[in-house]
C-alpha cells in the first residue's frame, strides 16, 4: 500500500527542517522505506509497499510449575484471559501458546501517527491551543494529509483532523487541494510549491549563477528552506556605496538581507545584488524596486555609522571601554585590553603588536560594530588603517578574532597571531580562574573555540611557547584535550600516537607535531610495534616489581651475553638519539628490537641475587625513560592489545 | 495613493470587521505597544479578548535628531491582539495587507523566524518578522509567557511598524517624506519633536533627577504591590494604577540608557528591578481577575 503523510504547519525556521526530516526518515513503516521532503510549511513522508496487515505472531508464555497444581494453572489462565484447556504441559511447567493476530496497518497508523509527529524533537517548541498543557510543536499545525492507498488514515492532533486536502503556496496557490498519493507532488507544483528541497536548491543555484551571484553555500541552504517557490532576481545599488568597505556591504547584503553579492572581478564588488524571492516572478519589477530601496536605506545607515565613528579615533575610544563589561567577574573591556597588552609584551611582541593589542577592542564602542556585531575586529582594522595606523597594526586588529572555526584561517601576520593568542588566552585564564568552565554542551563563553584557536595558532604559526609556560592546572588539561582533538581530527594522526607523544610531555606544539610526524613515519616499520610491545612488557615488569629507581647501573654486575649487549646498544643508541632528528632517533630506537627480544629470551630479570635483579631492573628502567622522551611507546596499541 | 492616516483608517476598519475593540493610544510613555495594559495585562488569564490600537512608542536611544531617514525616537505601531489566536490568523494578517492596497501576487512575502523576548516584562513568544520585498514590516508573535506567567490562551500579537509600512506603500525613501494627509508631510507633523526630544534625551535630561524619579516610581509601585494582600475589597484595588508605575520606571530606564548613564554592569540590575515590578503586577492582575470571576 502507498503511504502519504503531510504535516501542514506555519513557517518552520529554515535551520531546523533538515534535523526534523532526519528523524522522520527513521519512522517505522512496517518495512517500507520512508521518503522525506519538506518546505517551510510542510513536512512530508511518502512510502510504497506497506503491508496491509502486520503478520500474526505466536507467543509462548511460561506458566506455573506443574507441581503448583491445576488451581494455580486455572488462576494463570484466567489472568491471561483463556480457558484452562488452552494451557499445555511442557516439561515441568504449564505453558500457554498465544496466537497474536496481526493488525491492520491502517489501524496502527491511526493510533501512532499523532504521537510520532509530536515526538519530533525541536530545539524550541511552542503551544498554541489548549493552554500550556496543549500539544507542543515547532509552529502551529494547521492541516494534516494522511493517506493509505488514498484512503484517509483518520486521527486528530491539536484540534486538526487528518484528511486528503493540502494547501498550495500561501499567495499563489489554492488553499484547498484534494490529493492522492500519485497526484500529490504534481498538484503542489501546479499550486506553486516545489516539494523537493534538492530541486529548489538546484533552481536557486542555476538562477543565481545566471545572474552573476557569488555562490554562498550557507545562504543557498537557508533560502532553500525559507521558500516554496524560489525565484532569483537581480537588483542594483548606487556605485557610490562601493566606497564603503566591502566587508560592510557584504555583511549588510548577506546577513541582514539574505542577498548574494556580485563581483566584477575576484574580490571586487559590483554594484548589484541577487535576491531570492518566494514567488514565481517579478514581471512589473516591484520586488526588485522594493529590495533596492531597502538596501539603499541600509547602506545609508552604514555610511552614517562610518562617518559618525570617524569623529573619535580608535585610540581615543580605548578609555571608553571601561563602560563595556567583558564579564561581570572579570571586569570591563578596558581591563581586558590592559591584560592583553601585558600578555603580548610577555610573549615578546614588538611595539606594533602591543599597539594593536591596545586598540583591538576599541571598535566595540563604535556605531558600526553595535549595528554589525559580526564585524567586530574587522571594523577596528579598517578604522585603524583609515586613521593612519601602520599596516601591521591595522592588519593585526582586523585578524585578531581568527580563527573563527577549526577550518578558519589564523591571522596572517606575526603581530596578529600574538594579539589573537593573547586575547584568547586571557579569556581562557580569566574564565577558568572564576570558575566559568564549560560543562557538557554548555559553553556560553565559547571557551572550546578559544582553546581550539590557541592550539591552531600555536601549531600553524609554529610559535615556540611551551604549554606549561602559558597555562596551568585545569586549563592545562582543557587545552591538552583540544590539542589531542586537533592532532587527531584536523591533522589525522592516530589516537594512540597522539596519546603516546603527549604522554612524553608537551613542550612546544611544533615539537609535538615533529615528534608525531616522526612516530607516524616509524610506526609502519617492521621493528616498531614489537618494540612497543616490549616496552609495555618492561613497564609491567617494573610495576610488578614495584621498582623504585635508586641506584646507578653497575656495569660490573651485567652478565656477559644478551644483557651486556643490550646495555652496549642502549648506550650507543642513547648517545646517537640525542643528536639525531626525531625520525632517525626513532629508527635507532626501533633497531634495538632484536637485542631486547634476545634479552627477554635469554635473561631472567628476576634473578636470585638481589643486586643483579635490581641492576637489571635499573637497566630496563633506563631503557624505558631514556627512550620515552619522544613518545611513550607503551601507549601504542599493538596487535597483541585488547582494545 | 493613500495617505498615512488613510492607511491607518483602513487597518483599523479591517480589524474592526474582525471583531476587535479599537482602542486609542495609551497615555503613559511606552517603548512598544506590547507594554500597554491592553496587551500586557489582557493577555493574562482565561478571558478571550480582541483589541487593536495605534501606539506611539518612545525609544529615546533610537533618536537621531531627525537626521536619519529611517530611525525615530518615537515611531508608531499598530498593535493587534487576538486572544485566543484564530486558526487562520496568518491569512487574516495577509488579508490586512491586501486591504491597504497591496497586491500580494506581485510581491515577495516571507515569514522569517524571529522569537520575541522582553526581559523587562518577563515575557516571550515565538514568531516571525514578516518581510515584504526585503523590508521588515511586521513582527508576529504567539505569546507564551507574560509577566512570568504561562498564558492560558495563546494570543497572536501583530505589530505593524507603520512608518516603514507606509513609506513602502508610498514609495518614499525617508519616513519624513511620507504624506500624512493631502499636502502635509510626516516631517511637518513630527520633525520638530524628533529633534527636540533627541536634544533632551541625549544632552539635557538631568541624570540625577531621572535616577531619583526612577526610585520614586519604584517605591510607589512597591508600596502598592505590598498592600494588595490585606486589601479587603480586591475588585477596588488599583492594580491598573500600579501598572502605570511600572511603565514610568521602564521609560525612565530607557531615558537613563539613552543618556549613557547606565553602565553595562548596572544594566542587568536595573532591568531586574523593573521586571520584578512587572512580574509582581502581572500576578496581582491575574489574581484580581480570578477574584472578580
Amino acid at each position: 500500500m502507498n503511504f502519504l503523510l503531510e504535516i501542514g504547519t506555519e513557517e518552520i525556521p529554515h535551520w531546523m527542517i533538515p534535523g526534523a526530516l532526519k528523524q522522520l526518515a527513521s519512522m517505522n513503516l512496517f518495512g517500507a522505506t520512508p521518503q522525506v521532503d519538506a518546505t517551510p510549511r510542510r513536512l512530508v513522508v511518502r512510502a510504497s509497499n506497506l503491508p496491509e496487515r502486520t503478520p500474526d505472531e505466536s507467543q509462548i508464555i511460561k506458566g506455573p510449575p506443574l507441581s503448583a497444581g491445576d488451581k494455580a494453572a486455572a488462576g494463570f489462565a484466567k489472568k491471561q484471559g483463556v480457558e484452562l484447556s488452552a494451557m499445555t504441559k511442557v516439561g515441568d511447567y504449564y505453558e500457554l501458546r498465544k496466537q497474536i493476530p496481526g493488525r491492520a496497518v491502517r489501524d496502527i497508523l491511526a493510533e501512532t501517527l499523532a504521537p510520532t509527529i509530536l515526538g519530533i524533537q525541536w530545539p524550541k517548541t511552542m503551544y498554541w491551543t489548549g493552554g500550556k498543557t496543549g500539544s507542543r510543536f515547532i509552529r502551529p499545525i494547521r492541516w494534516i494529509v494522511a493517506l493509505l492507498d488514498d484512503q484517509v488514515i483518520a486521527f486528530e492532533l491539536a484540534g486538526v483532523k487528518s484528511g486528503n486536502i493540502t494547501r498550495g503556496h500561501r499567495i499563489l496557490g489554492s488553499s484547498s487541494i484534494p490529493v492522492t498519493f500519485d497526484s500529490y507532488e504534481r498538484e503542489l507544483r501546479k499550486n506553486f510549491v516545489i516539494l523537493s528541497a534538492d530541486e529548489r536548491r538546484q533552481k536557486i543555484v542555476t538562477e543565481i549563477s545566471q545572474l552573476g551571484a557569488k555562490l554562498d553555500a550557507d545562504l543557498i541552504e537557508t533560502l532553500t528552506f525559507i521558500t516554496e517557490c524560489p525565484t532569483a532576481i537581480r537588483g542594483d545599488f548606487g556605485p557610490a556605496f562601493l566606497e564603503l568597505p566591502a566587508e560592510v556591504l557584504t555583511t549588510v547584503m548577506r546577513h541582514h538581507q539574505k542577498y548574494f553579492s556580485v563581483e566584477s572581478a575576484p574580490g571586487k564588488l559590483a554594484p548589484h545584488f541577487v535576491a531570492v524571492m518566494n514567488t514565481s516572478g517579478d514581471p512589473e519589477g516591484l520586488v526588485k524596486r522594493g529590495n533596492e530601496r531597502v538596501l539603499k536605506a541600509r547602506f545609508n545607515d552604514a555610511r552614517f555609522f562610518w562617518d559618525v565613528d570617524q569623529h573619535k579615533k580608535l585610540a581615543d575610544r580605548v578609555e571608553d571601554l571601561s563602560h563595556v563589561t567583558f564579564q561581570a567577574k572579570l571586569g570591563s573591556y578596558l581591563e581586558k585590553t590592559n591584560r592583553i597588552v601585558k600578555l603580548v609584551e610577555e610573549l615578546g611582541g614588538n611595539a606594533r603588536a602591543q599597539r594593536a593589542a591596545y586598540l583591538c577592542k576599541a571598535d566595540l564602542t563604535t556605531e558600526m560594530v553595535k549595528e554589525f556585531t559580526d564585524l567586530q575586529g574587522q571594523v577596528g582594522g579598517l578604522y585603524a588603517r583609515h586613521q593612519g595606523e601602520p599596516e601591521s597594526v591595522s592588519k593585526a586588529i582586523y585578524d585578531h578574532y581568527k580563527p573563527l572555526s577549526m577550518e578558519g584561517e589564523i591571522p596572517s601576520t606575526h603581530e596578529g597571531q600574538l594579539v589573537a593568542l593573547a586575547d584568547k588566552l586571557d579569556t581562557l585564564r580569566g574564565c577558568f580562574a572564576v570558575g566559568l568552565v564549560p560543562t557538557g554542551s554548555k559553553d556560553p563563553f565559547a571557551l572550546r573555540r578559544a582553546a581550539q584557536g590557541v592550539v591552531k595558532i600555536l601549531v600553524e604559526a609554529k610559535l615556540d611557547y611551551k604549554l606549561d609556560d602559558l597555562v596551568t592546572g585545569d586549563l592545562r588539561e582543557f587545552l591538552l584535550d583540544r590539542i589531542k582533538y586537533f592532532f587527531r581530527e584536523i591533522r589525522g594522526f592516530k589516537y594512540d600516537e597522539v596519546n603516546a607523544v603527549l604522554a612524553s610531555g608537551c613542550g612546544t606544539l611544533s615539537d609535538v607535531e615533529a615528534r608525531l610526524t616522526a612516530l607516524a613515519v616509524v610506526r609502519p616499520t617492521e621493528d616498531f610495534e614489537p618494540l612497543a610491545a616490549s616496552f609495555k612488557r618492561i613497564q609491567n615488569i617494573l610495576k610488578q616489581a614495584a621498582f623504585e629507581p635508586n641506584a646507578v647501573l653497575d656495569q660490573a654486575l651485567l652478565e656477559d651475553g644478551p644483557e651486556r649487549a643490550l646495555h652496549a646498544d642502549f648506550v650507543r643508541v642513547r648517545d646517537a638519539a640525542k643528536v639525531e632528528t626525531y625520525p632517525a632517533a626513532l629508527g635507532q630506537i626501533a633497531s634495538l628490537r632484536p637485542r631486547v627480544d634476545t634479552f627477554f629470551d635469554k635473561v631472567l630479570v628476576n634473578a636470585k641475587d638481589e643486586r643483579v635483579r635490581n641492576n637489571r631492573l635499573t637497566l630496563l628502567h633506563n631503557l624505558l625513560t631514556e627512550f620515552s622522551t619522544i613518545a611513550d611507546f607503551s601507549e601504542i596499541v599493538t596487535s597483541g592489545d585488547q582494545k | 495613493m493613500d495617505s498615512f492616516q488613510q492607511t491607518l483608517f483602513k487597518l483599523k476598519r479591517y480589524w474592526d470587521e474582525r471583531g476587535a475593540i479599537i482602542q486609542e493610544p495609551y497615555d503613559v510613555e511606552v517603548g512598544a505597544g506590547t507594554m500597554c495594559p491592553e496587551t500586557f495585562l489582557r493577555v493574562l488569564g482565561p478571558k478571550p479578548y480582541r483589541v487593536a490600537y495605534v501606539q506611539p512608542s518612545r525609544r529615546p536611544a533610537d533618536g537621531r535628531y531627525g537626521e536619519n531617514p529611517n530611525r525615530l525616537y518615537k515611531h508608531m505601531q499598530l498593535q493587534v491582539i487576538l486572544k485566543p489566536s484564530p486558526d487562520d490568523i496568518l491569512d487574516q494578517y495577509l488579508g490586512s495587507l491586501e486591504a491597504i492596497g497591496l497586491d500580494l501576487s506581485k510581491h515577495d512575502i516571507k515569514f522569517e523566524e524571529d522569537n520575541w523576548e522582553s526581559p523587562t516584562l518577563g515575557a516571550w513568544g515565538i514568531g516571525w518578522q514578516v518581510m515584504l520585498d526585503g523590508q521588515e514590516i511586521t513582527q508576529f508573535t504567539y505569546f507564551q509567557q507574560c509577566g512570568g506567567i504561562d498564558l492560558d490562551l495563546v494570543p497572536a500579537e501583530i505589530t505593524y511598524g507603520l512608518e516603514r509600512l507606509v513609506a513602502f506603500l508610498q514609495g518614499v525613501e525617508s519616513v519624513y517624506d511620507i504624506e500624512w494627509t493631502r499636502g502635509v508631510k510626516y516631517a511637518d507633523v513630527r520633525l520638530a519633536e524628533e529633534l527636540q526630544f533627541s536634544v533632551y534625551n541625549f544632552e539635557m535630561a538631568n541624570v540625577d533627577r531621572l535616577w531619583r524619579l526612577l526610585g520614586e516610581y519604584e517605591a510607589e509601585c512597591k508600596e502598592l504591590l505590598a498592600k494588595y494582600e490585606d486589601y479587603p475589597d480586591k475588585q477596588r484595588f488599583p492594580v491598573l494604577a500600579t501598572y502605570d508605575q511600572v511603565l514610568k520606571c521602564s521609560h525612565l530606564f530607557n531615558l537613563l540608557d539613552a543618556r549613557g548613564a547606565i553602565s553595562v554592569t548596572e544594566r542587568v540590575g536595573v532591568i531586574k528591578r523593573v521586571r520584578d515590578l512587572a512580574v509582581g503586577t502581572a500576578k496581582l492582575w491575574a489574581d484580581q481577575q480570578q477574584e472578580v470571576a
